[in-house]
């Protein structure tokens, strides 16, 4: 991811550009790339999008069974997230065991959809101790353009809004929607040169001294957030990034989740 | 341990603690004899140790820079750290602290002079009681100096939570399982960020405040971390002009 090949000319280009407030592609600060989102592509799955965010390409299937709750969490179904960078998604990915990079985008998408409580997790209890739902959702990435983040928490969030439970499948009733409850959305912003710039590509992700992602709910309140990458930021780059990216996640939501 | 009641009476946390109080705290430096450097610290009921090997050669080869030295954090929980036994080992959870951890640290070391070499941090949690990332990262930053690492800064970690719709420092065990938000915060002297995570429910509002009180809290460890190596420091000093 941040250790793509680039020549340092055209690194040095992208961050002289930020600092005349200017990015390679044109876009403002605060431009996300061209963002679509399609629903239901897989049929065999519960729930699924496909999530094109510029040149990067995210396939999100969630698959619903029955399973046994943790001993502490008797009454309430279970959210399993995992990532993976396969190598058919970038020369830099290789294959094996996922590492911190899928690690961590796995459980900051995870963060996202447990912590706004987005799953109303005691209504998918079936038999408390013994049978509840378990929800399993598994990002694939298929083309690495930059900000996996974003693109991997928007699939994950708008294949569960198209969820349904297999009951019928499993003799537990009729199939039913997700019991969702709200619709979190996570904004990526970068720190280059000065600069903070929102949906960084590939390039800029590259340049980037940092990454902050944020992620707020309906509300507008913060669900989860995340530093990622080594250059500091001070407290008023900090509270302008959450400001931005609550702001950006609204529009988001509005324009492509509503349900 | 379930739920209680109430977290915070007459203004009075459970423990005993004001909202925007830390743990007790203790730094004992220079700890471990095969270590570069090292520090214990005891943080509430959290026991941490860490140590510093480095700068030194890179294995595997191929991990090496050729312009900086690389920064490694390994982040372990003992086995007996927890209520229930851990399966020893690295898992998910400690692959993501140990590069949020290490993230946290590398900004303020100077890797550019030591190219093609390795610093390797280690940190094992003894015993774990809410904010081991935090400990885990004030007992290296020590270590770090305790190594003779040049840095332009020591880092400072604590933790910024929210109970009963109300923002506390430094969460405990029972604030951290049954709150309604943790955001561990790390900073360097001056005050800039270089760890920032959040989960929960905050409003931008209660973001703010927080991150002001993380902050503060921070600047108090601060002075501990340095005290804590000016004491060893002098006392070598001292041994050293006895002989």
């Amino acid at each position: 991811m941040s250790n793509e090949i680039m020549s340092e000319l055209r690194k040095d280009y992208i961050y002289n550009l930020a600092i005349k407030e200017e990015r390679v592609d044109g876009r403002g600060f605060k431009d996300y790339r061209e963002l679509v989102i399609e629903t239901g592509i897989i049929n065999k799955a519960e729930g699924s999008a496909r999530v094109r965010l510029g040149k990067t390409e995210v396939v999100v299937g969630v698959k619903i069974q029955p399973g046994t709750p943790f001993p502490d969490t008797p009454d309430k179904g279970v959210i399993i997230t995992s990532l993976e960078l396969i190598p058919l998604a970038s020369p830099e990915f290789e294959s094996g065991p996922p590492r911190e990079d899928a690690i961590e985008l796995a459980r900051v998408v995870d963060r996202g959809i447990r912590e706004s409580g987005s799953i109303d997790l005691s209504k998918l209890c079936v038999e408390a101790g013994e049978k509840v739902w378990m929800v399993f959702i598994d990002v694939h990435v298929l083309d690495d353009g930059g900000n996996i983040m974003d693109a991997a928490s928007l699939g994950a969030i708008a294949a569960l809004l198209t969820a349904k439970l297999p009951a019928e499948r499993y003799g537990l009733g009729t199939d039913a929607d997700l019991p969702m409850r709200d619709v979190p959305v996570a904004v990526t912003a970068a720190l280059i040169g000065g600069a903070i710039v929102l949906d960084p590509s590939i390039e800029e992700e590259a340049v980037a001294g940092t990454r902050m992602t944020v992620i707020s709910n309906q509300e507008g309140a913060l669900s989860g957030m995340q530093k990622s990458g080594t250059a500091p930021l001070t407290t008023e780059q900090m509270n302008y990034i959450v400001d931005i990216a609550i702001e950006k996640a609204k529009e988001i939501r509005e324009k492509f989740l509503e349900i | 341990m379930s739920k209680p009641e109430k977290f915070i009476e007459d203004g009075i946390r459970l423990d005993g603690r004001k909202f925007d109080e830390l743990r007790p705290i203790k730094f004992e430096v220079g700890v471990l004899n095969r270590a570069d450097g090292s520090c214990y610290l005891e943080m509430g009921g959290n026991k941490v140790v860490a140590a510093v090997y480095g700068p030194r050669e890179v294995h595997p080869r191929h991990m090496q820079k050729s312009t900086t030295a690389i920064v490694r954090y390994k982040y372990n929980m003992a086995s007996f750290s927890v209520e229930d036994r851990k399966r020893p080992g690295p898992d998910r959870r400690s692959s993501e602290v140990s590069k949020v951890s290490r993230q946290a640290l590398e900004p303020v070391i100077f890797v550019e002079k030591y190219p093609r070499s390795a610093i390797d941090i280690f940190v094992e949690v003894l015993q774990a009681d809410a904010g081991t990332r935090a400990a885990g990262i004030n007992a290296a930053s020590v270590a770090l100096a305790d190594a003779g690492i040049p840095m332009k800064s020591l880092v400072s970690a604590c933790a910024v939570g929210k109970v009963d719709d109300t923002l506390v420092l430094d969460l405990n065990k029972d604030e951290d399982n049954y709150g309604q938000a943790d955001m561990p915060v790390a900073v360097t002297q001056n005050g800039n960020i270089t760890l920032l995570q959040m989960d929960g429910h905050l409003t931008s509002d209660e973001f703010k405040i927080g991150l002001e009180m993380a902050k503060k809290g921070c600047a108090d460890i601060y002075q501990m971390q340095k005290a804590a190596l000016m004491a060893k420091f002098s006392k070598s000093a001292e041994a050293e002009s006895n002989e």
